[in-house]
């Protein structure tokens, strides 16, 4: 029988060989480069043992029931303009199904500045809602019960104020902050890697990540303290390799630190959680989603020695590619984006944002914003993707690209070593110089037609028809720079002050500076003046550009 | 045979405003030293007068910005307008990112040259310079 299958192969290798090929120039390699056969069988799946979801190396998922259980989180993010308007999205984003919010926020809130800010000008509430202080904050959530909900904050080096604004909000409604649930994104390591949103040098950096991990630990357990993030990476120009390399290798340096820290391994492993992309090559996606589980599980597992099942779980959020979206014949996007999200079903997200059809011109309009959360619900209420847990697997093609994905992380993270850990390879530039290498290299292929965007280098037309976008009134600045200016009046300025004062001395000495955060953001300090507190303290960074 | 004594163009290229999105400018000012440009990239967080100080201290005809974050109807111009108070309104100004086409009009008409948005082919850029500098060595 064995002999007659070989034979049969054979076979079929030289009919595909004597086969007229396509002479487009199309690359058949993946989006990232990795060289693909025409045809997988049972010879380029390794023989090992069966994995089985909510098994150990959860390949296959970390649910022993999938999505039978329960589907993912639909998790839209949303942001923009003054906290009343983006509340009022919120509300209407619930009111049609969506199961958790995500915030957004603008420039100046991601860079620790208040909105009146000379560096803020142009900024205020553009690409998010703009949060100056407590205030803010209040208004975001107003009439919106945070004990019910779970929500994700998109924030990095002032992330530790903005989960005690939420903490400090969660208070005045009579939540406990022992009942809150969410996800802080928290993740300096990617910004200084790919996304840039950096202030202080990366020591002060981890230290604030790991005061949060160690309060959270405590105070606020069933929150993610951090969503060690892929998104930026790729969208930043990497391979799917790269990207998930890369991440693992920031989660990895994460464990590190809060171990130096004396924390133990399963006292927080559990509430780290995992952000990716999902870009448009499909199969990739789905066997990067797949090998994060598996190296994951063992890294923590064997180099690690957690003991505790829930620590080897590689939890994720994914948001479909923004970068795959197109300027050009928009609607395509909204194809781009079902495909993508299926990826990430079928890879097994816990979560899942889907991006609208506009994204890639502004904000998204109510309409676009719908129709992209509709897409997922039709993902999981009529596609019957979720009636199946990892329907992939055993697919020959899906299990060696798997393996493929985990040996290029496994090469990468010994180059890491190599160079002494990930804050040295942050500092010589070889993260942000695989990246720009990288999509340089994907440039070319686009502009050498060797690969085809729709719309944009083929099959394009010559007039455009106008889509409807959202766009921010301007008045909006001198607003909110007027309503940050009210706060300043309004509070008690000793405290505030005292509190400020505080926070720095903390930031001079050991202790775990949320505390203090938590004390300067209830007497009503801005984010810009919480920030120049620890600024005084820590000083900033600067990159050296790598072109 | 050119004459060795014609400089290429320079271009200073940079991040205006608060976002580190770096791919864009990156990969642009990659293709313009492929074609021959002498580039400088001043990095993230530009002011407007960060990048016009770099222009004159580099001697650039050109500046090319970048920018993801919504804030160009603030930031272009005030580029532009920079230039006019160190009256340097030789250099020419592009940029690029995600600009609405009602933006670009308005930004036209505010002194920037060019502007070039999301899927536009490296060699459109490269063409437009070589057509607005037809003496620059290229290569």
């Amino acid at each position: 029988m064995k002999v007659r299958a070989r034979d049969a192969k054979e076979v079929w290798k030289e009919e595909f060989e004597s086969s007229p090929a396509r002479d487009d120039g199309i690359e058949t390699s993946t989006i990232s480069g990795i060289p693909l056969q025409p045809l997988y069988t049972a010879g380029d799946r390794p023989r090992r043992e069966e994995e089985l979801p909510g098994q150990f190396p959860y390949t296959r998922g970390i649910h022993p029931s999938g999505y039978r259980g329960r589907l993912w989180t639909m998790r839209q993010f949303s942001g923009f303009a003054t906290a009343e308007e983006t509340n009022r999205r919120y509300k209407y984003l619930l009111a049609n199904g969506q199961t958790g919010l995500s915030v957004a926020f603008d420039m100046p809130t991601l860079m620790g500045q208040d909105s009146d800010a000379p560096t803020s000008r142009g900024e205020v509430g553009h690409c998010g809602v703009a949060i100056d202080s407590l205030a803010d904050m209040e208004t975001l959530f107003d009439g919106i019960p945070l004990g019910d909900i779970t929500t994700s904050m998109t924030i990095n080096s002032p992330a530790a104020i903005l989960l005690c604004m939420y903490i400090a909000v969660a208070e005045k409604q009579g939540v406990p902050a022992s009942k809150l649930g969410g996800t802080l994104q928290n993740d300096i390591l990617k910004e200084f890697i790919a996304q840039k949103e950096f202030i202080f040098p990366p020591a002060p950096s981890m230290r604030l990540v790991v005061d949060s991990i160690e309060y959270c630990a405590q105070e606020v357990p069933k929150w993610n303290t951090i969503s060690i993030s892929g998104y930026h990476i790729r969208e930043a120009g990497s391979t799917a390799a790269q990207e998930l390399a890369f991440t693992l290798a920031d989660g990895m340096a994460y464990v590190d630190a809060c171990l130096e820290r004396g924390m133990h391994i399963d006292d927080f492993a559990s509430r780290l959680s995992f952000f990716f992309d999902a870009h448009i090559d499909f199969f990739e996606e789905i066997a990067k989603f797949r090998a994060a589980r598996r190296i994951w599980a063992r890294w923590m597992r064997e180099r690690y020695g957690a003991q505790q099942e829930r620590s080897w779980k590689l939890r994720f959020h994914t948001q479909t590619a923004g970068v795959s979206l197109t300027a050009q014949q928009p609607e395509l996007n909204i194809a781009r984006t079902a495909i993508e999200a299926l990826a990430a079903v079928l890879g097994g997200t816990q979560s899942l944002h889907t991006n609208a059809m506009d994204e890639v011109l502004a904000l998204p309009t109510d309409r676009a914003a719908r129709i992209a959360l509709r897409t997922q619900q039709l993902l999981a209420y009529e596609t019957g993707a979720a009636n199946t847990i990892d329907p992939l697997g055993g697919s020959y093609f899906v299990e060696a690209l798997t393996d493929e994905m985990e040996r290029q992380a496994e090469a990468y993270f010994k180059r890491i070593d190599e160079i002494g850990g990930v804050i040295p390879a942050i500092e010589v530039g070889f993260f942000q110089k695989e990246i720009a290498d990288a999509a340089f290299r994907y440039q070319k292929e686009l502009e050498l037609k060797r690969r085809i965007v729709v719309g944009v280098n083929d099959f394009t037309v010559d007039e455009e028809e106008p889509i409807d976008i959202l766009r921010i009134d301007p008045r909006l600045e001198s607003q909110q720079s007027e309503r940050v200016r009210d706060v300043r009046r309004k509070r008690d300025q000793a405290r505030c002050t005292n509190a400020l004062q505080s926070l720095s001395r903390a930031a001079a000495g050991t202790d775990n500076l949320m505390p203090y955060i938590l004390d300067a953001v209830r007497a009503y300090a801005t984010e810009g003046e919480i920030m120049q507190a620890m600024i005084e303290v820590f000083g900033t960074y600067t990159e050296t550009a790598v072109v | 045979m050119p004459s060795t004594a014609v400089r290429p163009v320079r271009i200073v290229v940079a991040k205006v405003g608060l976002d580190g999105h770096d791919r864009g400018v990156k990969v642009v000012a990659r293709a313009l030293r492929d074609a021959g440009y002498e580039v400088i990239y001043t990095g993230l967080r530009q002011t407007p007068e960060m990048v016009v100080d770099a222009a004159l201290q580099e001697d650039a005809q050109v500046i090319g910005l970048s920018i993801h974050s919504g804030a160009h109807m603030t930031l272009f111009p005030a580029v532009v307008e920079e230039l006019k108070r160190r009256k340097a309104t030789d250099i020419i100004v592009f940029g690029g990112g995600i600009i609405p086409d009602d933006d670009i009009t308005a930004l036209k008409k505010r002194g920037v040259e060019k502007i070039f948005t999301p899927g536009t082919p490296l060699q459109d850029i490269v063409d437009w310079l070589r057509k607005r500098f037809p003496d620059s060595p290229a290569k």
